[in-house]
């Protein structure tokens, strides 16, 4: 398929003084490109560049063969519309106004809207779920639905590209899923090549086709989700401490407590997952065991302790493991028993709380 | 009618249709008022007869190209009261009608400028801009050109109020906040006084007489010759404001928005500037200096039409401001008679309560 969307030695900033330098990105028609980044990397700035709000300092974006610079600006509009970060508060205009806005480039001398036109704002109203919002005052929208709203406008405008910075910024997590599903089939169907910047990582690998990592001076990583996720660029990218992000999951996890475990959590099948939360909130450090690495309250147990005991998968417990995770248990005040079921392969952590019982070690059962 | 949806959806045309009915209606009245009422008081039946009889005599003048000249004439000078109607009342009315338009428009210009809806010809110091540099001319260059046309000031005035919108925009780039703007219009005003009041110390007693009665504000120094004037300037310009209502619907979006639907922001913005500064420097020269008709009126008028949309509010703005000038005229002229107001003294007095009415409503529903 041919790239429709390029950008080649792309330098973008401000006042001649380049921010981010050689940007080198290529896009066929109907993919998702998302750009992420930790915050103050360029994002915005490089969405302003290639919708021409800003000048390139160097280098060339070129849409559907031509240079951006080269585009008449109505031509333009007819094929790229941006939803932005920038605070809109016109007075006195319904929200079916303010889509109807997104007709200018299609419209005469005096934006007249003919009744091609109110159908797409119907239309473009309707794919928001924001029919209901239509002869409402925009100004007395909240945040979430403004943003609706103005999604609706830019695919009022009918265009090949769609660029949006961080389109979810203001929304609950229903419509972040409304919204980027509803991308995803604009890209899909409608073969919409849509451009965004998003906050949410785990979002963002599971709703993009592409991935461009934006860190300070340079791009870090352009490709695919899959490949950026190998190479974990992500927490290079954000600085992040290992293990507090699980990519695969997305999932996100506070700090674990520091220092010897004084509580022993015996647990399994996922019932481990709240106890941990509860202890890290209460800034109790604590050890955990025995998991098979294909627990579920593994990769969790992971990012919050460094004491965990693990059995490979599918392969029952042994004396060994038992061994390790009994000498962790002697040294702490309190056993938890997460209440996971023991069968056949697990019987060890039986053991671990009869030991515990043994040692006069206090023994709690969540729930109880 | 469709029963799910209550509430207009797009700005309502009839609603326009019937504001603009109804301000018509005023200005007749207003008409009818102020050619009627005065030290020689005529009646409406015989001032329609006189009306009608130019108005006839003079289509036929031209249509026979001077064959009726006599019997203009005639009409014209046949009594006292045609002569008061025709040389004194009627381009009194005719310059409040058009220059009260005029500004209204101006203002609203301004407004859309600065995104602000407090912005005007008076309060940011460009009416003080344009008096200063009309006073200058009128001290220094009446002794070498005699009597000046209004041509002269009306370039004058447009020169200041350029001046001083550059200025004034110069500022506008550092601070974004809409209170520290009127502050420093209101500083700037001060400043062009402060230069006009120097300028004064020094002119000559004839030129100060010459000044002050113009710098008062009024519009007692009609003539055909300044209707004639205000006529050729304003309404092209408002009719060119007409044409910018497709853009600045856009521009309501913000800057960002309005370049990606296609809106060349650089010529636009200056378009802005250009048709605001003539037609408040029109305003200033042939009647000095009028506060608070530019704020005021398009504030009023949109209350009247509940819509933002430009291709309404322009047109409609241009007949509020007619109807408002009108008024204040006839009270300035009448309420005191025989000493007349100067008209600034009535638009303050309508017009400053509106606006203080604005931002209290304006702090309460942004912080509410």
């Amino acid at each position: 398929m041919d790239i429709y969307f390029k950008t080649d030695d792309l330098s973008v900033g401000y006042n001649g003084r380049p921010l981010i330098r050689d940007i080198c990105l290529q896009l066929e028609k109907g993919k998702v490109l998302t750009l992420i980044g930790p915050n103050g990397a360029g994002k915005s700035t490089i969405l302003k560049t290639i919708t021409r709000q800003l000048s390139a300092l160097s280098g060339v974006v070129t849409l559907d063969g031509r240079s951006l610079t080269a585009w008449q600006p109505r031509e333009l509009a007819q094929r790229l519309a941006v939803v932005l970060t920038d605070r809109v508060r016109p007075e006195l205009m319904t929200c079916a106004e303010v889509v109807a806005m997104g007709r200018y480039p299609y419209t005469g001398l005096l934006g007249r809207l003919t009744p091609e036109d109110e159908a797409a704002v119907d239309g473009a109203l309707a794919l928001v779920h924001a029919e209901n919002l239509a002869g409402q005052d925009f100004s007395t929208l909240s945040d979430g639905q403004r943003q609706r709203v103005l999604l609706a406008r830019a695919l009022c405008q009918e265009p090949e590209v769609l660029v949006l910075d961080e389109p979810t910024a203001y929304l609950d997590i229903r419509h972040k899923i409304d919204l980027l599903e509803l991308l995803r089939e604009m890209a899909h169907q409608k073969q919409l090549t849509v451009v965004m910047s998003l906050h949410e990582i785990d979002l963002a690998v599971k709703s993009s086709d592409l991935l461009l990592c934006v860190q300070g001076d340079g791009i870090a990583a352009f490709g695919p989700p899959e490949q950026i996720l190998a190479q974990h660029t992500i927490e290079q990218l954000y600085g992040l401490e290992g293990g507090s992000y699980n990519p695969l999951f997305g999932s996100v996890e506070l700090g674990g407590p520091k220092g010897k475990p004084k509580v022993f959590v015996v647990a399994g099948a996922g019932a481990g997952i709240p106890c941990y939360r509860l202890l890290q909130k209460q800034g109790l450090p604590f050890a955990t065991g025995i998991l098979f690495e294909n627990d579920i309250d593994t990769p969790i147990a992971k990012q919050l302790t460094d004491y965990v005991v693990t059995a490979p998968a599918y392969t029952p417990m042994t004396g060994e493991q038992f061994e390790a995770a009994a000498r962790l248990l002697e040294g702490c005040e309190l056993v938890l028993d997460a209440g996971a079921p023991i069968g056949p392969l697990n019987r060890m952590n039986q053991k671990l709380l009869a030991l515990a019982q043994e040692k006069q070690i206090p023994v709690r059962r969540v729930g109880e | 009618m469709k029963p799910n949806r209550p509430a207009p959806r797009l700005s309502d045309p009839g609603r326009f249709a019937l504001v603009m009915f109804f301000l018509a209606g005023l200005l007749l009245v207003g008409l009818v008022l102020n050619v009627n009422i005065g030290s020689v008081s005529i009646a409406p039946g015989q001032v329609f007869r006189l009306l009608w009889d130019a108005i006839r005599y003079s289509a036929a003048n031209l249509v026979t190209r001077g064959g009726y000249a006599g019997a203009l004439e005639a009409v014209v000078k046949a009594t006292t009261e045609s002569q008061i109607l025709f040389s004194i009342r009627l381009p009194r009315l005719l310059l409040a009608a058009v220059l009260g338009g005029a500004l209204s428009v101006s203002g609203y210009l301004l407004q859309v400028f600065f995104r602000n809806p407090i912005a005007g010809p008076f309060v940011l110091g460009i009416s003080s801009g344009a008096k200063m540099v009309v006073g200058i001319t009128l001290i220094f260059l009446t002794p070498y050109l005699g009597t000046l046309s209004p041509w002269v000031l009306i370039l004058a005035a447009f020169a200041g109020s350029l001046v001083i919108t550059l200025f004034v925009l110069l500022f506008s780039q550092t601070v974004r906040s809409m209170s520290m703007l009127l502050v420093i219009g209101i500083m700037v005003g001060y400043l062009c006084g402060a230069v006009t009041d120097f300028s004064i110390t020094f002119a000559s007693e004839y030129d100060v007489v010459n000044l002050t009665n113009w710098s008062m504000g009024s519009f007692s120094g009609a003539n055909w010759a300044y209707v004639r004037t205000a006529l050729l300037l304003c309404l092209p310009g408002v009719a060119a404001a007409g044409l910018l209502s497709k853009p600045i619907g856009a521009y309501a979006l913000g800057e960002g928005y309005a370049q990606s639907m296609g809106v060349r922001i650089k010529p636009f913005r200056v378009a802005l500037i250009l048709l605001s500064s003539l037609l408040s420097a029109c305003v200033t020269a042939l009647a000095g200096p009028i506060s608070f008709v530019g704020i005021a009126v398009p504030h009023i008028t949109r209350s009247l039409l509940k819509s933002a949309k430009p291709a309404f509010v322009i047109p409609a703005s241009f007949l509020c401001g007619a109807v408002f000038c009108v008024f204040c005229d006839l009270l300035a002229r009448t309420v005191f008679t025989p000493t007349e107001l100067s008209i600034g003294t009535v638009t303050s007095a309508f017009g400053a309560p509106v606006v203080i009415y604005m931002m209290v409503q304006r702090r309460r529903t942004q912080e509410g």
